[in-house]
């Protein structure tokens, strides 16, 4: 081909918008409905949900970037085993490097981290993006999915852990001298450690989002 | 037989796969607006829920395990390929589901039109993949504990999703605020509904 390509830079408006499109205006969480099965259970703590955020969003680039490289080599029939098979592999080198250098954390997640391999994020932007984009748009796409989840995993475990233990990272934020054990008038709200409390705290953050943005209310 | 019943009731109510442990909820969420086609993936989740979990255990037990392979030779006994569970079990699952469905097409074709979509779909639904692995993680004794725990998950997931699905039904008629119409309410009444599940919470059986 004499024609002479175009080269786009690596951070084109495009490409940027890639990253924060998914952040807010195209969440994965929150308006795709993709990736909540394990998003919520992981989110007591701080801690577990900021290493589960890093581990989908590591996952979610090089799932995208090795489907994307794979994308014409793999018959269209067994595309789904294919990338469940890519997807499964790194889920178990985050799962073994998570083992390595943060014990604790690897024994909350428990099977979560293996949950990873079905985290409905990471099938669908293979599926949707991955598999008909180049690997560099891929990588970006896939980074700005991971942050999206992440922001909401962060936000939920934000909220459950300040109200729910009176910690942050593990520190204590609400002075001990606060509680009524101790003669204050505060009491930890027990209700935002139970799973339920997850659910009904993302349902406020979609209904805090879309009163913002109009654009995205649903018809019915 | 009773430590059988109190594992199925237990898994039902008490480990509810959507209230206690959030699986499976991305086709929760997205299937859930008629009771019909809900009914039809509930019964299609208990289904491979109930073959997919004493499948891999028997894998785990007879070929990744600590010393599982000490049935060849002696000489594996302490060879532990555990690390590889995620990938055995995720092609477990998918040729499992694949085989179902041919199954399925072959001698029910009336069920198998009626799931259509929703049994190629269940390869990634969260909630067969965590069965296997809360299989893993527990360490039940037989086979049939680990059947009967497969089984009830499936039941505890179905009666969640025909539970929300009539919900939504009847949600229809009534006047939600707009930007929480749709997901935002579901999210909120799954969450009461998780509320409700676990008054069964610490109950001995």
């Amino acid at each position: 081909m004499s024609q002479k390509v175009e080269k786009e830079p690596l951070f084109s408006s495009k490409n940027v918008k890639l990253i924060t499109d998914p952040i807010n205006v195209t969440n994965p969480v929150t308006v795709l409905v993709l990736g909540i099965c394990s998003a919520l259970a992981v989110t007591v703590k701080l801690k577990p949900a900021f290493v589960m955020a890093l581990s989908v969003i590591a996952v979610t680039i090089l799932a995208n970037v090795i489907t994307s490289a794979l994308r014409k080599g793999i018959p269209p029939r067994i595309r789904i085993i294919v990338q469940l098979v890519v997807v499964a592999a790194l889920v178990i080198l985050v799962d073994e490097v998570l083992k390595a250098f943060v014990y604790d954390v690897s024994k909350q997640l428990s099977v979560f981290v293996g949950l990873i391999i079905t985290n409905c994020i990471i099938m669908g932007r293979i599926e949707a993006f991955a598999l008909g984009n180049k690997p560099w748009p891929s990588a970006l796409d896939g980074l700005g999915n991971g942050i999206g989840y992440g922001v909401i995993l962060i936000v939920v475990a934000f909220f459950r852990e300040l109200l729910g233990s009176g910690t942050l990272w593990d520190y204590q934020v609400i002075p001990d001298s606060f509680f009524i054990k101790n003669g204050g008038f505060y009491e930890n709200n027990g209700l935002f450690i139970l799973p339920p409390m997850a659910l009904i705290l993302v349902g406020v953050i979609i209904w805090i989002q879309r009163s913002w943005k109009r654009q995205l209310v649903e018809k019915n | 037989m009773e430590n059988l019943i109190s594992i199925f009731v237990k898994s039902i109510f008490v480990d509810n796969m959507i209230f206690a442990y959030f699986l499976g909820m991305c086709s929760y969420l997205a299937v859930s607006k008629t009771v019909k086609t809900s009914t039809g993936l509930g019964i299609a989740v208990i289904f491979v829920l109930g073959i997919t979990v004493p499948v891999n255990y028997l894998i785990q037990n007879f070929l990744l395990g600590l010393g599982a392979l000490t049935w060849i030779s002696s000489s594996f006994a302490d060879l532990d390929l555990s690390f590889l569970s995620f990938i055995m079990f995720i092609a477990v699952i998918a040729s499992m589901v694949q085989l179902v469905e041919m199954i399925v097409e072959k001698f029910s074709p009336s069920l198998y039109s009626s799931l259509g979509i929703f049994l190629p779909l269940i390869a990634v639904n969260c909630a067969i993949l965590g069965g296997s692995l809360f299989m893993q993680e527990r360490e039940y004794a037989n086979l049939a504990e680990v059947t009967v725990f497969g089984l009830g998950s499936g039941v505890g997931w179905f009666l969640a999703i025909v539970g929300i699905a009539a919900i939504r039904e009847k949600l229809s008629y009534s006047n939600v605020p707009a930007p929480l119409r749709g997901l935002g309410i579901t999210f909120i009444l799954t969450g009461l509904m998780g509320l409700a599940f676990m008054t069964f919470m610490g109950i001995k059986l």
